[in-house]
């Protein structure tokens, strides 16, 4: 057990000093975000129309999907052959798609947060409930996180991987993002947070149930180069 | 079948003799998701025993999942044309098994993109796990939450609390379990034809 936790954290520790040094994923990926908002911005202020508050609440999601996915596919498709090679040989399958995992989390949520922050800067600030929010901020950085690793995993196994992360990822997604902007409808209007219970205990749910399905599926799928 | 045309229906109000989709539409998603769910048991024996055979079996049951799947959504919009007064309505179930026949089509879309025979039946096999685990659950839970026009749902009462009467019965049962061994057959066969163009295929090899 103390092994396993140790190979993780080692793992992690790898992967955030990879994307430290590796300076154009990261950059890469808020580049990408800023620019997204950005065209929402420019897009929705040539008609002079406002946006209104459900525009605002499925566009940042909506946002945040593209971001989630572009960002996400690369973590097992940017690595080489000899690469993937070399960790089957010095760890477990399970401390590898553990390790992946809590180091998509962290990236998502560095990548929600400053999205956040970008788009209430040019789109404006409706949200009441702002803990609230952000909790659910949360939440959706370590769902996208747990779903989308496996799906990386598996769309880098196939040919034209770019095409099929999409196709094999937003279906599986729609649940876990309808109950996202439940939530986040709940936060912005500033209802009472006792409302939002029943949609965040099933977000919790389907997140432990994608990551524990990861866990035990990723052992079969990881040799098979 | 002929029988489920002929017997006498309970005359609601609104539903009228359109009651008589119920042994078509409601039979064929109960079938489609005893399809699907052999599919998925054949997806884990497969990762068990690589065993090309429980790959191939696995692959045409979800093929005749979707099959079902889009019997099923046409049937149910001739019936909501009659009953509710629209080909399509924005309702949680219906967009539910639209996101699940998307997953399957995933699932072939995948499958084609992969050569080798032993890694496709894994990689698929593994998707197959993880999309059921992940979203088909949600198809069963997330429209009971919400309203759906559907019996049974958001204060709508199910079909058997008043008028699925014993003569219904007699016919749903049998229907459910018709269309099922209908499904059945159909996957056999394509089952039979692959499993035949494997031993030719090796054949050849030798």
């Amino acid at each position: 057990m103390v092994t396993i936790m140790n190979e993780i954290w080692t793992l992690v520790k790898k992967e955030v000093l990879l994307e430290l040094r590796l300076k154009y994923a990261l950059s890469g990926m808020l580049l990408y975000l800023v620019s997204t908002i950005f065209l929402g911005y420019i897009t929705f202020s040539l008609g002079k129309a406002s946006l209104n508050i459900p525009t605002w609440n499925v566009l940042f999601w909506i946002i945040m999907l593209f971001v989630a996915t572009s960002s996400i596919a690369k973590s097992f498709i940017q690595e080489s052959k000899e690469q993937l090679l070399y960790y089957y040989t010095i760890a477990n399958p399970q401390s590898i798609i553990i390790s992946k995992i809590i180091f998509n989390g962290i990236l998502m949520l560095f990548l929600v947060l400053t999205g956040f922050i970008i788009y209430i800067l040019l789109l404006g600030n409706p949200v009441q409930d702002i803990p609230l929010f952000i909790f659910n901020l949360l939440l959706g950085a370590i769902g996208f996180s747990a779903s989308f690793t496996m799906i990386s995993s598996i769309a880098s196994k196939a040919s034209n991987s770019g095409i099929l992360m999409a196709i094999l990822g937003f279906p599986i997604i729609i649940p876990m993002l309808l109950l996202l902007i439940k939530v986040s409808k709940n936060a912005i209007e500033g209802l009472d947070r006792t409302t939002a219970y029943d949609e965040i205990l099933t977000l919790s749910a389907i997140i432990i149930i994608a990551i524990t399905t990861s866990i035990i599926l990723f052992p079969y799928l990881w040799r098979s180069n | 079948m002929i029988y489920g045309f002929l017997i006498e229906v309970p005359h609601l109000p609104i539903l009228n003799e359109t009651v008589r989709n119920l042994f078509f539409h409601v039979a064929i998603w109960f079938a489609m998701f005893i399809l699907l769910i052999v599919s998925v048991v054949y997806s884990i024996k497969y990762l068990k025993t690589s065993n090309v055979k429980m790959d191939i079996i696995a692959s045409e049951f979800a093929t005749m999942g979707i099959v079902f799947g889009l019997l099923g959504i046409t049937t149910g919009s001739v019936w909501a044309r009659f009953t509710w007064g629209d080909w399509w309505v924005n309702d949680p179930k219906l967009n539910a098994t639209t996101i699940a026949l998307l997953i399957y089509m995933a699932y072939f879309v995948l499958r084609s993109s992969i050569e080798d025979a032993q890694q496709k039946g894994r990689i698929s096999a593994v998707y197959n796990i993880f999309a059921f685990a992940a979203a088909v659950p949600l198809i069963f839970i997330l429209p009971r939450l919400t309203d759906s026009l559907h019996p049974g749902n958001g204060g709508n009462p199910g079909f058997s609390s008043y008028d699925l009467d014993n003569n219904l019965r007699t016919v749903f049962y049998p229907a459910v379990i018709g269309w099922t061994l209908l499904g059945v057959w159909f996957a056999n066969l394509r089952i039979r034809i692959k499993k035949l163009s494997l031993v030719v295929d090796e054949y050849q090899l030798n």
